[in-house]
């Protein structure tokens, strides 16, 4: 059985437990196990810690890292803010022995060492890489067929795309396969390469901001039809759940677009219920979509 | 001429020496070759919204007027979605640039009141959004541990996390901010 360390961060384990769950079924039921990193911390998030000191940023990212090496394994993770920092940090010390060697003078102090042995993968690049679109589609019990689906990539899975690596940062297509893999259908909109609004400290420092490109981005779907969103980001997530609560508090108007993790559509898919992929913990209502499932 | 070039970058030259602590310096050097074309600002969905100009920094930051820089509340509009990096036809490493400069701000004494409270939360859990009672009781009802496996979980991991964000002088840079 193929093992990943799974690198948890901060939104998926503390404000949404159920993309941890619905990742963990999902990939045990294509036979890859997903191990605890224990006394794992914050990344620290690329936008708003890497703002305040990048050398801090770089270090913590780095015992991070360490953790993994010990256990021999690659990393893997359900948000980009993650993503970014994990990744990025590797590729910059991998890359530069003098870095590496700084940042293992400061590690040495708590007994630690980054080596560079391990990679780091988004669950997307698992299930379109390793386990591949194809077979999932032979393992689907529950077409979800007549679901029009919104996909929102999230800025740091693609970008800076010099560095991540997965093609063009304007036009992705990977979730979109992944959505028609599913049996339902994608559907196009405005801005759909828009930020959630949610980085960068913007959310921390100034909601009001945030929460207009939160509810640009909704009316964009549910203009287009949408039936629910799908991010592979754990904080888009939290920002487009847990905004629209807030939109409707600020703006009198209901915001309510179903907010599904990508992993917690795959499980629908596979068979699992809405409750087995912990959906009814999200704040947005499930029933419009789930009431199309057959 | 000569003498007011140095003087104007001295700052841009700041920044370039402060990010290449991290970033391969010759990357940060092309800041210098910014045309003040406009596309980082026409693709900035801040932009639309706040008073926040990519273009306009980069130009007070050559210009050298320092302070004005690091002091402009819109420094921390932009949500660090790449768009102007990936589309800058001078290859800058635009949000990159803006997050060395933000580093400077912070440096200087200018980090807002609610991202001060952000580090202090991330300096007593070692997370910036730590669990609560709330999603404890979620997580069982969902049949996950309880606390997450995380520095949570383990005092020796937060103490070592404590202890690299002392080491590298972040914790005190913080709370000394009062600007």
């Amino acid at each position: 059985m193929k093992k990943y360390a799974y690198f948890l961060g901060c939104i998926t384990p503390n404000r949404y437990p159920g993309i941890e769950l619905a990742t963990r079924r999902v990939l045990e039921e294509f036979g890859i196990e997903v191990l605890d990193m224990k006394g794992a911390s914050c990344c620290p998030a690329p936008g708003i810690f890497g703002s305040f000191d990048l050398w801090t940023w770089l270090v913590v990212a780095a015992r991070n890292i360490s953790i993994a090496e010990e256990m021999g394994i690659d990393i893997t993770m359900t948000c980009n803010g993650c993503y970014a920092t994990i990744q990025e940090a590797n590729h910059l010390l991998k890359g530069n022995n003098e870095l590496k060697r700084k940042v293992n003078n400061v590690l040495k102090t708590v007994g630690r060492e980054y080596k560079g042995t391990i990679r780091v993968k988004h669950v997307i690049e698992i299930l379109d890489e390793e386990i591949g679109y194809e077979t999932i589609r032979k393992r689907i019990r529950r077409p979800l067929k007549g679901i029009k689906v919104a996909v929102h990539y999230g800025c740091h899975f693609l970008k800076p795309s010099d560095i991540r690596k997965h093609g063009t940062a304007e036009r992705p297509i990977v979730l979109d396969d992944l959505v028609r893999t599913l049996g339902a259908e994608s559907v196009n909109y405005r801005d759909k390469m828009m930020c959630c609004g949610a980085g960068g400290g913007v959310r921390a420092g100034n909601l009001d901001i945030a929460l207009d490109y939160t509810r640009e981005k909704i009316e964009n779907m549910v203009d287009a039809g949408a039936d629910c969103l799908i991010t592979p980001c754990a904080f888009c997530h939290f920002q487009f759940d847990t905004g629209q609560v807030e939109l409707t508090g600020r703006l009198g108007r209901k915001y309510e677009l179903p907010v599904v993790f990508m992993t917690q559509l795959l499980g629908l898919a596979l068979g699992m219920s809405p409750e087995g992929v912990g959906l009814h913990k999200n704040r947005t209502q499930i029933r419009s979509s789930t009431e199309k499932l057959p | 001429m000569d003498v007011v070039r140095d003087v104007a970058f001295a700052f841009a030259n700041e920044v370039i020496k402060s990010g290449s602590r991290i970033f391969p310096r010759g990357e940060l050097e092309r800041f210098k070759m910014c045309i003040q074309c406009g596309t980082c600002v026409g693709s900035c969905p801040s932009g639309r919204r706040t008073a926040w100009r990519v273009r306009k920094i980069f130009e007070e930051t050559r210009l050298g007027i320092k302070e004005e820089v690091l002091s402009d509340d819109d420094l921390w509009n932009c949500t660090t979605c790449y768009t102007c990096q990936e589309r800058c036809p001078r290859g800058v490493r635009t949000t990159d640039i803006v997050r060395i400069i933000r580093n400077l701000a912070v440096k200087y004494g200018y980090i807002k009141s609610s991202h001060r409270r952000v580090c202090e939360i991330l300096f007593r859990y070692g997370h910036a959004v730590p669990v609560n009672d709330e999603i404890r009781k979620i997580r069982k009802d969902l049949g996950l541990a309880e606390v997450p496996p995380t520095v949570h979980r383990y005092p020796e991991g937060l103490e070592e996390f404590l202890k690299l964000v002392s080491q590298t002088g972040f914790k005190k840079m913080v709370e000394e901010s009062t600007k």
